[in-house]
């Protein structure tokens, strides 16, 4: 269904309607960005028992604001060796992805400003949710070519990791999509949220069970370079990664495009298996609710996004690729294939997951077996953590291996 | 090796969701501070008796003793009409550069008359070289016995109480028979203090200032061994 804005032709008061919508958005999304900052460095305290920032402003709201300002009197650097035009454009490529992306997000429901039908959300195209997609794959643009034209090592090191992990778990993060796409019938998110309206139960993350949900969660962080899986700026191995090199307003522009990212893939995941705006509301107000309902259930995500960053070590990179590749690619595309399934005729798709399930676990067990051939399977193959042991412990204590 | 061994890392949220109700272990320091343990050694004051006169007598046995070689002494014949301190010599120069001391208390033991002592006060800090040299106008006591307030110094309330430092268990002399006997002298604004507790447990912690070790540092001790610490 067309954006019913655009339906009785393109005037005046429908432009101007326009810009305000993206000139509202823009600012509530920046203000918000300032907020989460805030909000991460305060929950991430309080799991580590700190007090965390309260000095600019009541509870210490304004750091970020504090810290931005600063940023922007900070000397802008700019490597020898660095590829001037790329250097400068990188940090764009990073940011306005992350500022285009929340304009598909319907925030609220839909009401009526002077004659004219408005969806609270800045754009409604027909093919929403595949402009998410390729914006977020336009974004990896930005931390590859930051990395790429610092004319430095380590943030090269960076740049590569990026774009191997960006590009592996975007498609999980795209078959996901499509069992919720399967689901809903359209590709408009208005069409996906409402589909999903009036009752819990028919929000996405319970109809298409749990795990398209579970992956677009993992995959999406992997996707926004957040912990655990932000090998790409990897502080403890690459000195900050891809955007080493960047000082002053460059690097203020990653750095609001990641917090950017958190508060867009947080609304994106609401708008995708929550329902996004919708929750019960009341007879007076009725604008409200909807939004109320969508801040809430953000703000929810936002904090779980939190959580794990404080929860979880980085990953290694081989772990990365192989939980990408081996584990949530398979998963995401079998669970397509059965929602698919389920669609088709729900026995079939029952059939289709026992088949799945029964596959899943041979593979799993050959690959356990073979494993453990090669792990046991002694010193000629030289591999394997156990058989290092092995040769350790008759080292250290040659009674006690028998030998 | 189960199925689900790779799910135990999850263990690490549990971990952290429950730390958001543990209490806070940062401190607003320069708001708030900790107790300083008793025998902190911080910056010196020259006291002098009850009647006024400085303790000094300008021997300079603290500035042979200092291994940072901090201390320059120089002593005077005294006005025998107007005496600044009792008996033949006085201190006449008395310095201590602070960019140099290393608040080893060596000083305070060579001090046959205990006329140097350290304070507990750490937090003071300089913009010259000039200000880090600390000369008698600064050093000795005011008329009331307690340390002069610089500007550059952060002394918070009763933390000039019971800042000379002194803090014999046993006898001046250290031997065991003495113990909890004054061999001391009365010093201006304390009078003669009572020993603190030595072996045979006998003490007097009000009248001598003293902390015990465990109030001192009860913050960082548990719960469950008597301190505060959840």
């Amino acid at each position: 269904m067309p954006d019913p804005l655009f339906a009785h032709g393109v005037g005046l008061a429908v432009i101007v309607i326009v810009i305000v919508k993206a000139v509202v958005a823009f600012a509530a999304l920046l203000v918000a960005t300032m907020l989460m900052v805030w909000f991460e460095r305060k929950v991430i305290s309080d799991m580590q028992d700190r007090i965390g920032p309260n000095r600019a402003g009541p509870f210490g709201l304004l750091q970020s604001l504090a810290d931005g300002t600063k940023l922007f009197f900070k000397e802008d650097l700019l490597p020898d060796r660095a590829d001037r035009f790329v250097f400068r454009l990188a940090p764009l490529l990073a940011v306005v992805p992350a500022f285009l992306m929340f304009a598909i997000v319907p925030v609220g429901g839909v009401v009526t400003i002077a004659h004219h039908v408005v969806e609270l959300q800045v754009a409604d195209p027909p093919m929403g949710i595949l402009f998410l997609l390729a914006l977020s794959s336009v974004a990896v643009y930005g931390t590859m070519l930051a990395g790429w034209s610092s004319g430095s090592k380590y943030p090269l090191l960076g740049s590569i990791r990026a774009s191997a992990q960006m590009i592996s778990y975007e498609a999980a993060l795209g078959l996901t999509v499509v069992t919720v796409v399967l689901e809903s019938h359209s590709l408009s998110t208005r069409a996906i949220v409402e589909s999903q309206a009036h009752h819990f139960w028919q929000w996405n993350v319970l109809r298409l069970g749990i795990v398209p949900f579970v992956v677009f969660l993992i995959a999406s962080t992997a996707e926004m370079n957040r912990p655990p899986f932000d090998l790409a700026e990897g502080e403890s191995e690459l000195g900050g990664g891809f955007n080493t090199e960047y000082s002053s307003l460059r690097f203020a522009l990653f750095y609001l495009a990641e917090f950017m990212n958190t508060i867009t893939m947080s609304a994106v995941a609401v708008t995708l298996f929550f329902g996004g705006p919708d929750g019960p509301g009341f007879h007076f107000l009725t604008w409200l609710w909807p939004i109320a309902w969508f801040v809430g259930k953000t703000v929810v995500f936002c904090y779980i996004q939190v959580w794990i960053r404080a929860s979880l070590p980085r990953m290694r990179y081989d772990q990365l690729m192989d939980l990408g590749w081996k584990r949530l690619i398979p998963l995401s595309l079998g669970w397509l294939l059965v929602v698919a399934g389920v669609i088709v005729s729900v026995a079939w798709g029952f059939a289709l997951l026992g088949a799945g399930v029964v596959g899943a676990g041979l593979l799993y067990q050959a690959v356990r077996v073979g494993r453990r051939r090669r792990d046991t399977g002694a010193v000629v193959t030289g591999g394997g953590r156990a058989a290092g042991m092995t040769r350790l412990v008759a080292t250290l204590d040659p009674e006690k291996s028998g030998s | 090796m189960g199925m689900f061994d790779d799910l135990r890392f999850f263990g690490g949220f549990k971990v952290t969701l429950k730390q958001v109700l543990e209490p806070r272990v940062t401190r607003q320091y320069p708001k708030e501070k900790q107790p300083k343990p008793p025998r902190a050694h911080g910056r010196h004051v020259l006291n002098r008796y009850e009647d006024g006169m400085e303790k000094c007598i300008g021997c300079e046995l603290c500035a042979a003793v200092c291994p940072a070689d901090c201390i320059y002494v120089r002593g005077a014949d005294n006005d025998p009409d107007a005496p600044t301190s009792p008996g033949e010599r006085f201190g006449f120069v008395y310095e201590i550069n602070y960019l140099r001391c290393i608040h080893c208390d060596l000083c305070v033991e060579a001090c046959p008359t205990e006329a140097i002592t350290e304070s507990k006060l750490f937090e003071f800090s300089f913009t010259s070289r000039a200000d880090a040299i600390y000369t008698k106008n600064e050093l000795v006591v005011d008329d009331d016995g307690m340390p002069k307030h610089l500007p550059w110094e952060d002394w918070r309330d009763g933390e000039d109480q019971h800042s000379s430092g002194w803090m014999r268990a046993t006898a001046a002399n250290g031997a065991a028979q003495y113990e909890g006997e004054v061999q001391w002298s009365g010093e201006l604004g304390y009078g003669v203090r009572p020993a603190e507790a030595g072996q045979s447990g006998r003490r007097d912690d009000e009248a001598t200032g003293n902390i015990s070790v465990r109030t001192a540092s009860r913050n960082k001790i548990p719960i469950r061994l008597g301190g505060r610490v959840r």
